[in-house]
């Protein structure tokens, strides 16, 4: 037997073309996935008369830009140029795009793992640093720049210096109530936002054998805002279940064969990672964002921090974040009115998101406004199936189209200066939903939590008695 | 692309953590096209009031010739977009000095010749104690790894590889190109041993 190995061992050796004498490989990319934000690099390799290397294996999605309401008409003529940019290059290039109107549209990282262009052991690129979202799938997923877009679509490949190990371990059983978006606010609380630079974690422990697919996908997901470039989970039964008879998932022969070698990607017993953390399952509470960074959460049980009480090195940016966020230390994080709600984003906006708030809303009345954007057209649909959209309609809550929304922005769905917006998305950044915007992170059961009662709400009150 | 080895400029203070890309560019100006230039969306919402008018006290305002950014830890932290980079470049900044970069943040800095360098803590607060009160004069020499400012020296780091690509101002597709014969035989062994690798519609 060799020296044991890391599954990001693995991965990296199955992907490396060569490496050079500083250390840094070229990789291969198995699946490119492109959207209106790529403009740049399209407009790189044009400068330079390179045609796209690999058209099978690039996807292109409209979700940054995409309209929630009025789709056929798009008012904002930068909007339209952003998606008609996405449409021309898709097209002169022979790539195949998920359209406005395609029902398999939605947001990239949603839609990847829907369609099965997802899989186990690939490499996959995209110009969004939450490709880490893909890892949940056992695959070696990482966000690139523009500069690296253009360098994949012209040679279908990728020069990277391999990060460190890092393993995150989380054993136990969570607590009702309590989600995969809690378990990466804990973690990235802990560590900080720059936790995990340098490493590609890969999560492990009987806690996230037990979480769904779509769970992995919020945790790995949320690995960038840790610091980690890359977030994996091994793939087994859970992972195959929901790839099998999935569009463009392997059939067949070649489905018996890419299970057998998806088995085998897990980290070997014994191996040692450069880094371990290990966390309680049963100790992670409902968490919640309080500032503008995702470190600064805490559960929602707990009262807002003093920046006095805290280390020198971060009592400055709690005072500008409190004062941003217009909180007062020592007060209570449950409580806290909001102005408004939203669900959806790569983060939260799947079909189990949706089923935890609507167990929450169910029969309830939404005290704020909110909007829902479904992480994409199946989605959607699938929720429409199950009824949930009534559940949402029937709270007061709007229903609207899929794509990346209130989570940047960038399609027009804003938060206003001064609002504070109880959200499923990833980032609470100064100015991420809008200027002036306040964002507190939770997950959307918290959200749901925040809809009904118009305030921070600890949503486990709201489910008992209630299947979550 | 130009590649340089050392800089002789002005460097200014801007003692925040965590500066995340969504504050560097606003996602808002993202679809002006590159030849437009970003320069003027900089921090946009850090350097300017609701009304647009730039405010005098911010240091890139107060110092607007400076080149070198001095600024708190996980620099970058977020996003990929490479307006972030756009945004600093097209401002004039040549180098950030910070304790820790975001990691897509950093590598898309070096692919656009702007240099990510990297401080202890030590030197770190010995640089902004130095620029507290007004920019100095900075000189960075990327081959030496080193940093002189007001007469004293300081070291950062910088993975070699990128210091290699920044000095030679190197572009990766053209290095690249000269692979094309090991990347096709790589593609036709994926082809034979991970044929499920290739994306298949159901019929």
């Amino acid at each position: 037997m060799g020296t044991p190995q890391t599954m990001l061992d693995k991965l990296w050796a199955a992907h490396e073309v060569q490496r050079r004498e500083d250390g840094v490989s070229l990789l291969w990319v198995d699946r490119h996935l492109v959207h209106e934000g790529s403009h740049h690099a399209f407009a790189k390799i044009k400068a330079r008369g390179l045609p796209v290397a690999e058209p099978e294996l690039t996807f292109a999605v409209v979700d940054h830009y995409a309209p929630t309401r009025g789709r056929s008409r798009i008012a904002d003529p930068q909007i339209a140029r952003m998606i008609d940019t996405l449409r021309g290059n898709a097209a002169a290039h022979g790539l195949r795009i998920y359209d406005l109107d395609d029902p398999h549209q939605g947001i990239v990282h949603v839609v990847g793992p829907e369609e099965g262009l997802t899989l186990p052991g690939l490499l996959i690129n995209c110009g969004d640093s939450h490709t880490s979202t893909h890892g949940a799938f056992g695959a070696l997923a990482f966000g690139i720049g523009a500069t690296e877009v253009a360098h994949v679509l012209a040679t279908q490949t990728v020069w990277q210096r391999k990060p460190k190990s890092m393993r995150i371990t989380v054993e136990g059983q969570l607590g009702a109530g309590v989600t995969a978006k809690d378990i990466a606010l804990c973690w990235i609380a802990r560590l900080g936002t720059d936790g995990a630079h340098g490493h590609a974690v890969e999560y492990a422990g009987s806690a996230i054998r037990d979480l769904s697919m779509e769970a992995r996908m919020t945790l790995c997901n949320l690995s960038i805002e840790g610091g980690a470039r890359f977030g994996m989970v091994a793939p087994d039964d859970t992972t195959f279940a929901y790839l099998q008879g999935r569009r463009f998932a392997p059939k067949g022969t070649d489905w018996q064969a890419a299970c057998a070698d998806w088995a085998a990607l897990a980290s070997d017993a014994g191996v040692r990672f450069d880094r371990e953390v290990t966390l309680d399952a049963a100790e992670i509470a409902p968490t919640v964002t309080w500032g503008t960074s995702p470190e600064q959460a805490l559960p929602i049980t707990a009262t807002i921090p003093d920046p006095a009480d805290l280390p020198p090195e971060k009592a400055e940016a709690s005072r500008a974040a409190l004062d941003y966020m217009g909180l007062r230390a020592g007060a209570m994080l449950e409580g806290t009115p909001v102005d408004q709600v939203f669900i959806g984003s790569c983060t939260n906006g799947r079909i189990e998101d949706l089923r935890a708030a609507a167990a929450v809303l169910k029969g309830r009345k939404a005290v704020v406004p909110g909007l829902i954007s479904p992480g994409s057209a199946q989605v959607k649909a699938q929720a429409e199936a199950e009824g949930l959209d009534r559940i949402f309609t029937e709270a007061g809550l709007e229903w609207v189209a899929s794509g990346c929304s209130m989570c940047v922005g960038m399609n027009g769905d804003l938060v206003e200066e001064g609002k504070r917006c109880a959200s499923s998305t990833n980032r609470n950044f100064k100015g991420r939903q809008g200027r002036g915007a306040r964002t507190h992170l939770m997950s959307p059961a918290m959200v749901a939590g925040a809809a009904v009662t118009g305030r921070l709400t600890d949503v486990r009150k709201l489910l008992q008695g209630r299947a979550a | 692309m130009a590649g340089w080895r050392r800089h002789r400029g002005r460097a200014v203070s801007l003692p925040v953590a965590n500066i995340d890309t969504d504050q560097l560019i606003p996602a808002r100006f993202m679809s002006v096209p590159r030849a437009e230039g970003y320069g003027t969306y900089l921090l946009h919402d850090m350097r300017r009031d609701g009304a647009g008018a730039l405010r005098p006290e911010f240091p890139l305002n107060a110092h607007p010739g400076a080149s070198v950014l001095v600024a708190g830890r996980n620099f970058g932290s977020g996003s990929s977009r490479e307006a972030a980079v756009y945004a600093l470049v097209d401002a004039g900044i040549r180098a950030v000095i910070a304790p820790s970069f975001g990691d897509i943040f950093a590598a898309n800095a070096v692919n656009n010749g702007l240099l990510p360098a990297k401080v202890e803590d030590a030197g770190f607060a010995a640089l902004e104690a130095a620029l507290a009160h007004a920019p100095q004069e900075i000189a960075i020499d990327i081959e030496t790894r080193s940093i002189t400012l007001d007469g004293a020296q300081f070291g950062f780091v910088l993975d070699d590889s990128w210091a290699t690509k920044l000095i030679n101002g190197w572009d990766d597709i053209d290095l690249t190109l000269n692979h094309s014969a090991a990347i096709t035989a790589f593609k036709q062994k994926r082809g034979q041993t991970a044929a499920w690798a290739w994306p298949k519609e159901m019929e």
